[in-house]
């Protein structure tokens, strides 16, 4: 059965104190949060495979740190969303904005709509997976993990990024420093498929290319200064 | 024939042998200098400021009989489990990486003796850190190393760190030698790899951004935690004033004799003000706030000794934060290595490649054999006994003060001995009533 929490009437310090208070074997597991109206931190530190869907559209940080939970959002969701996440699922049904899915060290965080700028900043971890399409500075020192991009890249994709794995279907307006294209091979065709399933995405693995390290900037050499 | 004098050879004030020593190696490299440790240039400090003591006007307490209180609570603003400490000087954050298990332990084990306080660093937070310090302040920095919402719960208090002394608006850089299978793992990055930690938070921009940031670290924490916010000795009055907007429970002030795991020796030496000049700016902020007391100030850069801890508490702050005092006390820097440091081209006193991992001292290093010189437990005693002494030394003060807590020392227990330290501590230079700044010529 479905618990329903309106944040009309529910601080938000009583909603995340229900949800972070839910342990793994409880019989509750679905939660259906109403009138959100673009409130920060919402579901924020969960931490048990509950399922959380918030009717409407989120501000900062949906779904911080978030552990086993899946946290589905049926609008479109502000800065910072999943930030940190360690496990669990995030599906936000319309867009995200900037640094959608930063630092994240693992789970999945599905977007589609598009998402701004920085989506993936200094990801370890996390599969991020976007049906359209990405801001610039997106995986700017990226260090582990997939992003997924169904439509195209902004500008200095990748910028001095380190061992995640970036595919983009459509355009890349630039790549940044120390991002080049690679090859993709079978290995890397597996992982994408997965991904694109586990998303409810519609594309083929093979019309993806990859991104990754050119790894130049690793250790530091005076003499690559000037590519920064 | 008489002998024309010659003219006595004459090195350039300017063009010292040190600023040429540091041409001819720039040019010989074609790379900055990169050290640890904080400013080491001449700066007005705490050296500069004298206390008046007690005599007609004031009554002064009896030393060894009357009580002199040090104990302070941080973070009584929101959260709902302040700390509280013994003592009113804390560990500053240190990260498992440029310092070795061992002395984070030392660290650890020290501070929780004395009844204060130790902090994480970059890079996560260890277990045995964990076990070894009652009280520890988990830092949130902008690499988010190691990051996650099991510690964040774990810790007593969490630091946002946005800039610090050695470095303000600058990130770090661990270097590849120290980047051992354990360290990469806490970071998520591959061995040997230079590891830079950036310099801005990669989800937040600006006080309002930080604000919703709190909220979501005070969601996830329960509001139990204490939120620190840690700057640089930037531009101390609107810092300060920015950090009590975004909602902070403590501000860290940071000056620039502050030290640093590693960056570029241009950077130490030329960006950010002296500890002394960022302290009374922070408490104004505090004072036309209405926050001082409320918000607590803890403030670090070159505390050395209990008379620095005095004059920081008596210029406005609540409590002190120490670094590298607290690693001399480890045994960092020490003579008995003298060889050891000869061998590496410095000496005694002058060692800053921390960032290399090669410490003869075994504390800022991953080296196995080296870390090993270095016994946590013994280390951790002598922390703790210079903590005391520093804490007895600072009481021995306030109670000639007249002062029954060391909180209750203030401005006016103090002169300065140059006008600079007077313009920029606020407290009349010595023998006049004159403070630069205030009150015109």
């Amino acid at each position: 059965m479905m618990q329903t929490i309106d944040m009309a009437t529910t601080p938000l310090r009583d909603l995340n104190a229900l949800l972070q208070s839910q342990a793994e074997g409880n019989n509750q597991i679905q939660f259906s949060i109403e009138n959100p109206k673009g409130s920060h931190a919402v579901a924020v530190g969960l931490d048990a495979p509950i399922e959380v869907t918030v009717n409407g559209s989120t501000g900062y940080y949906l779904a911080g740190m978030n552990k086993q939970a899946t946290v589905r959002v049926t609008g479109h969701t502000g800065p910072g969303v999943a930030e940190n996440m360690m496990s669990g699922t995030v599906i936000i049904e319309g867009d995200a904005s900037q640094y959608a899915g930063a630092t994240g060290h693992g789970g999945l965080l599905v977007i589609k709509g598009n998402a701004s700028s920085r989506c993936g900043i200094s990801m370890k971890g996390i599969d991020i997976v976007v049906h359209g399409n990405i801001g610039h500075m997106s995986a700017f020192m990226a260090q582990k993990g997939n992003l997924v991009v169904l439509g195209d890249a902004g500008d200095a994709l990748g910028d001095s990024l380190y061992e995640a794995r970036l595919f983009v279907r459509g355009s890349v307006k630039s790549l940044g420093a120390d991002c080049i294209e690679k090859e993709m091979r079978p290995e890397h065709i597996e992982i994408l498929k997965d991904l694109l399933e586990r998303s409810g995405a519609d594309a083929s693995p093979e019309q993806f290319k990859r991104y990754g390290s050119a790894r130049k900037l690793y250790n530091f050499n005076i003499d690559h200064a000037g590519e920064y | 024939m008489e002998k024309t004098p010659n003219t006595v050879p004459r090195q350039s004030w300017t063009f010292s042998n040190e600023v040429n020593a540091e041409i001819r190696r720039a040019a010989a490299t074609g790379i900055y200098d990169i050290r640890g440790g904080g400013a080491k240039r001449r700066v007005p400090h705490f050296d500069d400021l004298l206390f008046l003591g007690a005599s007609m006007s004031r009554y002064p307490l009896e030393g060894y009989r009357e009580k002199c209180e040090t104990s302070v609570k941080l973070g009584t603003r929101f959260a709902k489990k302040p700390i509280e400490l013994k003592i009113p000087i804390t560990i500053a954050g240190m990260s498992f990486g440029a310092l070795s298990g061992p002395a984070k332990e030392a660290l650890g084990r020290g501070a929780t003796l004395a009844g204060t306080s130790t902090t994480t660093g970059d890079g996560g937070m260890t277990p045995e850190e964990r076990g070894h310090s009652e009280m520890l302040v988990y830092q949130y920095l902008p690499s988010r190393y190691g990051m996650n919402p099991d510690d964040l719960r774990r810790a007593d208090a969490i630091e946002i760190v946005v800039g610090q002394g050695a470095k303000p608006g600058g990130g770090g850089m661990l270097l590849g030698q120290k980047i051992t299978e354990r360290v990469a793992g806490m970071r998520d990055l591959p061995v040997g790899i230079d590891q830079r930690s950036a310099c801005r938070h990669p989800d937040w921009t600006g006080p309002d951004d930080l604000e919703i940031k709190i909220l979501e670290l005070r969601e996830i924490t329960g509001w139990e935690k204490p939120i620190y916010l840690k700057i640089g000795g930037a531009r101390p009055y609107y810092d300060t004033a920015l950090a009590v907007k975004a909602g902070a429970d403590v501000v860290v002030l940071d000056g620039m004799q502050g030290g640093t795991a590693a960056t570029q020796d241009v950077f130490i030496e030329h960006v950010g003000q002296p500890t002394l000049a960022c302290i009374r700016p922070a408490v104004k902020a505090l004072q036309d706030l209405g926050m001082h007391r409320e918000v607590q100030l803890v403030v670090s850069g070159g505390i050395r000794n209990g008379a620095d801890v005095a004059k920081a508490l008596a210029l406005g702050a609540d409590a002190v934060s120490i670094g590298t005092a607290a690693l001399v006390a480890l045994g960092d820097n020490d003579p008995r290595w003298e060889e050891e440091y000869q061998k590496l081209g410095t000496t005694t006193g002058a060692y800053d490649d921390w960032h290399e991992g090669r410490d003869p001292a075994g504390i800022t290093t991953q080296d196995p054999e080296l870390a090993a010189r270095l016994d946590p437990v013994k280390a951790g005693q002598r922390l703790r006994n210079y903590l005391s002494v520093m804490t007895l030394e600072c009481q021995t003060i306030a109670r000639a003060c007249g002062k029954s807590h060391v909180h209750n020392l203030e401005p006016e227990d103090l002169c300065a001995l140059t006008i600079e330290a007077s313009a920029m501590a606020g407290v009349p230079l010595a023998g006049t009533n004159w403070i630069p700044g205030q009150g015109g010529f």
